[in-house]
């Protein structure tokens, strides 16, 4: 405890350290699996070579790729914009699958109504499908935000400052508290992150603030679907 | 890009291999914590998503630990236990284990739960006992999906394990650790492309897998999808 009063300035300092990098990819990353995960939900052959290749990029270990994309791109290797690439990368390829899944969830006869409303194809894409979809894109920001910002201390090995460097120095000078204090705030600041995602989504997404359990709902249905048909 | 080839040179080159630095060596200890750390976790995983997906008990709770998990930062984990435990093998493989478990409770509980409900009630009505409804109906029928937990479990503990040598865990970490610290970039980068390497491995060995162990009597009937509505369409009833 007093080695956190004694640097509660070095602490908000690398949580707004951490912030800057991490805060990009999970912005980025959504707005970019967009038309990617369009893409990839249009048409049959580029739904399989897509995702394919978000599971293969999301398959290549952190640690290596933050020492890969500074020759790539030709920065120094303690440059943070190389976590910020990097975790861009992760998110599309996690947030590339939620998008497609979220489009395909889509009612097809909710599609057909809105083309017989005289929805356009563009129009149709942005008010009736993107928002029908929100509830799996939702999901999926949330798991990229979690893994994004814990991903971020993996940073502090390369000499990278975040709130992983509470973790390095609390190591090379055994300050236990230190790493204690990394490890909670890290997760203290995904909860925060997580639950502003949640008030997002209830805000942006109104028809999903009723209360109702998703597992009992798909099923049910799926009985009504049976009954019906 | 003239760096990459000197790490991919890095990687063929003779001299590296052999002895206690040798690349084979740090293979083999990257694939060991690795492994241990898999089996450990599967142990504890497997019986209780089992358990989860059989009974539909602690649902919740495990959604909710697996959530919290994830947010935890393996390296501060494995630095916490490395100071408590001292340097070595044991710090990195607990916070692997804890960092694989997760993926493999869901796989467990999510193969469990996938099983059609009508699939299970029948089992139950030619008079199975609920062990020979788990042992032969629920295990075999989830295992596709237990693999799929096992393949991302394994993805993520390959890839975290370069971490084991920054607490003296040795692995493939060494080669991009001390590379650092002597300003080697080639070595550092060899190390990541053999990281890069052992992961898609294992993602290719484990597809492979969850291919493999579809059951028989699944996959024969996989072309004719089983029909669960009529063939009209719902507006003509409706």
């Amino acid at each position: 405890m007093k080695w956190i009063s004694n640097n509660l300035e070095l602490i908000g300092q690398l949580s707004l350290d951490h912030l800057a990098i991490a805060l990009p990819p999970i912005l980025l990353s959504f707005i970019l699996s967009i038309p990617i995960g369009w893409l990839a939900n249009r048409f049959a052959w580029s739904r399989g070579v897509l995702l394919t290749l978000s599971s293969l990029l999301y398959a290549i270990p952190s640690l290596p790729l933050f020492i890969v994309i500074p020759v790539v791109i030709g920065t120094g290797l303690r440059d943070p914009i190389n976590m910020t690439i990097a975790l861009t990368l992760y998110g599309i390829a996690l947030m590339v699958r939620s998008t497609a899944d979220g489009l395909a969830s889509v009612d097809g006869d909710v599609i057909q109504s809105a083309t017989a409303m005289g929805y356009s194809t563009w129009t149709r894409f942005w008010r009736v499908e993107l928002p029908l979809a929100g509830p799996v894109l939702l999901a999926g920001v949330r798991v990229v935000s979690v893994s994004t910002i814990s991903l971020t201390t993996v940073g502090a090995v390369l000499g990278i400052s975040s709130l992983g460097s509470l973790f390095t120095d609390g190591f090379q000078r055994s300050i236990t508290a230190e790493i204690y204090t990394g490890i909670v705030v890290t997760i203290v600041l995904a909860l925060i992150f997580d639950l502003v995602i949640v008030q997002l989504g209830r805000l942006l997404m109104p028809w999903t603030r009723a209360p109702r359990k998703t597992r009992d709902d798909s099923r049910g249905r799926l009985a009504e679907r049976e009954v019906t048909a | 890009m003239n760096i990459f080839f000197e790490g991919l040179a890095w990687v063929f080159d003779p001299a590296h291999y052999g002895g206690v630095d040798g690349i084979d060596t740090r293979i083999l200890e990257h694939l060991r914590i690795s492994l241990i750390s898999l089996l450990i976790a599967a142990v504890i995983a497997v019986p209780l998503g089992y358990f989860i997906g059989h009974t539909g008990r602690g649902r919740t709770l495990a959604v909710a630990v697996s959530g919290g998990v994830r947010a935890l930062p393996t390296l501060g984990l494995t630095i916490i236990l490395a100071l408590t435990l001292g340097i070595g093998l044991e710090a990195p493989i607990i916070a692997f284990v804890v960092l694989a478990i997760p993926s493999i409770l869901a796989g467990a509980y999510a193969g469990f739960e996938a099983v059609d409900r009508r699939t299970i009630d029948a089992a139950r009505a030619v008079g199975m006992t609920e062990w020979q409804i788990a042992g032969k109906v629920e295990i075999p029928l989830g295992l596709p999906l237990l693999m799929g937990g096992l393949r991302s479990a394994s993805l993520q503990v390959i890839a975290t394990a370069t971490l084991a040598d920054y607490v003296g865990g040795g692995g493939l970490g060494h080669f991009i650790f001390l590379g650092l610290q002597t300003n080697d970039y080639p070595q550092m980068l060899a190390g990541s492309i053999i990281v890069v390497a052992l992961a898609l491995l294992s993602e290719a060995i484990f597809s492979v897998l969850e291919r493999l162990v579809v059951p028989a009597g699944v996959k024969s009937r996989a072309p004719t999808t089983v029909r669960t509505k009529s063939s009209r369409s719902r507006a003509v009833v409706g």
